[in-house]
């Protein structure tokens, strides 16, 4: 019987412990994919963050090292200026990226570290138990916005790709999101677009994803999909912020 | 050992760690260690190595993690508030068994403190390097010459037992310059199997990591990291010993410190005071056992450092109440001057007798 379909071997064959409904599953695989399909999964080392995808050296088949909360840019930078033959990529939340390693991740963007950056934002701390995220929507409730976000008070969100796409090393940036058909086609070809930037060596390439947490959004799946378009993508617009691909940030 | 370089002591350490087959430096400017970045920054290029200042130490040591955990002879280097900052990293790259040297020029502190030496780290290198139960090797050069040796003995340990080294300097140390001699045989890097190098479809992946939420399992792994520490302790001590073997009172003093102990106790010997100087090198793994054998024969110990009294502490513990263990101090970027260490050493002499 011919095989017209299987599942990547990016991935190895661990359960993951995402709750129910939550895409960074999807996402997982669309980076997986990408890294197989462009032949370079033996090159590839992966950099973990701290958050729900802490555990990623456990789903990831390639190389991989767990950075301190926030420092996954810094650790991929020591590792690219190591091994620059090697595929190196994060794959980071919203308060690892664009919180604590905000400066991680803005000076590996300003130096054009040539680096693939998965950047999943789902607008709040899963793995804690649901606190603000520097993403969470004005008037989002969470565990510590408890009467909802209230931006004269606990500020704005940060809009990452918007921000970085002033930043002259930035090759490539772009928001992307995964709760249709359609929209996890527009996410892969992205993702695998900032993948073949860091092959051909023309910087800096990051990809947000918009992604799901039904469990401390207090939502069922579906409900989460939906909230994803009508609430996060709004605020969030989809589309490519800066791509400088053609001639590469040098 | 060849051509004799008049070199400043920060200048050397870089030149060492090149000579060691260093070639990925990463960090951050801070006083009194400019002078190691600087010298990086204008070798590496030429020796297609990497030099890279970091936006922050928090980024330096992160980036040593990468390079480390890659295979690489990684770097790093600050003074005693950068290393604060480096604490994080720290933590992450023993409990991740990680290579690495960290360059510790210490100043005056706390806070800010001043640029002035200081030997006020002791306690964060030897004892809390970061959060949790960990060791890392710390090495403790009082000459030039000695700076260029460790270092590539830093290295080299560190990869044999997969821990971090921190060399701890301090200003004098580092500004001061003296006549050098480049080894010519550096160790070979050895053998990393563990290091992330891409799987090449080849071998199952090799995962760089400290998390482990099983409580059973974080236990057995820091347990069979402590069993390394243990050879350590047994095998990587260094100490000098000056003038000890017929010495009724000892001091005890490291770095730049020892120096100027070493004249007093000259100029005591010459008044009679049959004193000596046991100078640890290695600070953690500590002299333990030599200070506790010296114990017996000696009358009283005296501890000479340029802070407050903290290696005292490990004396203290060493000698375990056997012997008076005194201690004399200068603190805050002062350094203490022959004279005043060869009065505490004559006080110590009427009292004990």
């Amino acid at each position: 019987m011919a095989v017209i379909f299987q599942k990547t071997k990016g991935l190895t064959d661990r359960d993951t412990h995402y709750c129910p409904g939550c895409t960074h599953g999807i996402i997982h695989r669309l980076v997986a994919e990408s890294l197989e399909e462009l032949g370079v999964l033996g090159d590839a080392i992966g950099v973990c963050p701290v958050g729900c995808a802490v555990m990623a050296y456990d789903y990831f088949n390639c190389d991989m090292v767990e950075a301190p909360h926030g420092r996954a840019p810094a650790v991929a930078t020591g590792i690219k200026r190591a091994r620059p033959q090697n595929v190196v990529f994060t794959y980071q939340g919203d308060g690892d990226l664009a919180a604590i390693g905000t400066a991680e991740t803005v000076h590996a963007a300003a130096r054009g570290e040539n680096l693939t950056v998965i950047f999943v934002n789902n607008a709040i701390y899963g793995m804690t138990g649901g606190q603000m995220a520097p993403t969470s929507l004005p008037g989002q409730v969470t565990q510590t916005t408890p009467y909802g976000r209230d931006v004269a008070y606990a500020g704005f969100p940060l809009k990452v790709c918007e921000m970085l796409a002033t930043i002259d090393g930035v090759a490539y940036a772009q928001r992307v999101a995964v709760n249709t058909a359609p929209h996890i086609r527009e996410a892969k070809k992205a993702i695998k677009k900032a993948f073949q930037n860091q092959l051909e060596g023309k910087g800096f390439s990051i990809v947000e994803v918009l992604s799901t947490c039904p469990t401390n959004w207090g939502m069922t799946p579906v409900e989460a999909l939906d909230w994803v378009e009508n609430t996060m993508i709004p605020y969030y617009p989809l589309g490519c912020y800066q791509d400088r691909s053609e001639k590469g940030v040098r | 050992m060849g051509k004799k370089y008049l070199m400043k002591g920060n200048e050397a350490l870089a030149e060492a760690a090149i000579r060691a087959g260093c070639r990925h430096f990463f960090g951050y400017p801070i006083t009194p260690q400019t002078e190691v970045a600087a010298y990086m920054a204008k070798q590496m290029p030429k020796l297609g190595g990497t030099y890279l200042q970091a936006e922050s130490e928090v980024a330096a040591i992160n980036m040593v993690l990468g390079a480390a955990s890659a295979g690489v002879r990684a770097m790093t280097s600050s003074s005693s508030p950068g290393i604060s900052l480096k604490q994080e990293g720290i933590s992450y790259l023993a409990a991740s068994d990680l290579p690495a040297l960290i360059v510790n020029v210490m100043r005056g502190s706390p806070g800010l403190g001043g640029i002035q030496p200081s030997q006020a780290d002791y306690w964060q290198a030897t004892k809390a390097p970061g959060h949790g139960d960990a060791q890392i090797l710390v090495f403790a050069p009082s000459s030039v010459q000695e700076i260029v040796n460790l270092v590539g003995h830093a290295f080299h340990l560190a990869e044999v037992y997969r821990m971090p080294a921190m060399l701890l300097a301090d200003g004098l140390l580092g500004q001061m310059m003296e006549p050098v001699e480049f080894p010519e045989e550096t160790p070979a890097p050895s053998e990393k199997p563990w290091a992330l190098t891409g799987t090449g479809g080849k071998r199952p992946p090799n995962i760089v990591n400290s998390l482990y939420l099983t409580p059973s399992q974080l236990e057995e792994i820091v347990r069979q990291r402590f069993l390394r520490y243990q050879q350590v302790q047994e095998k990587e001590v260094m100490l000098e010993q000056y003038h000890t073997d017929d010495a009724r009172y000892l001091m005890v003093a490291y770095g730049a410190t020892a120096r100027i102990v070493k004249s007093a106790v000259d100029k005591a010997r010459a008044e009679g005071i049959l004193v000596g100087l046991i100078r640890p090198i290695t600070l953690w793994p500590f002299p333990t056992a030599e200070i506790a054998a010296a114990a017996e024969q000696a009358k009283a110990f005296l501890c000479v450092e340029m802070s407050m009294g903290q290696m005292v502490e490990d004396v203290r513990l060493a000698v375990n109440g056997r012997r008076p263990v005194e201690f004399y101090g200068r603190t805050g970027g002062m350094v203490p001057t022959p004279a005043e260490i060869l009065n505490e050493i004559r006080r110590m002499a009427r009292k004990e007798g």
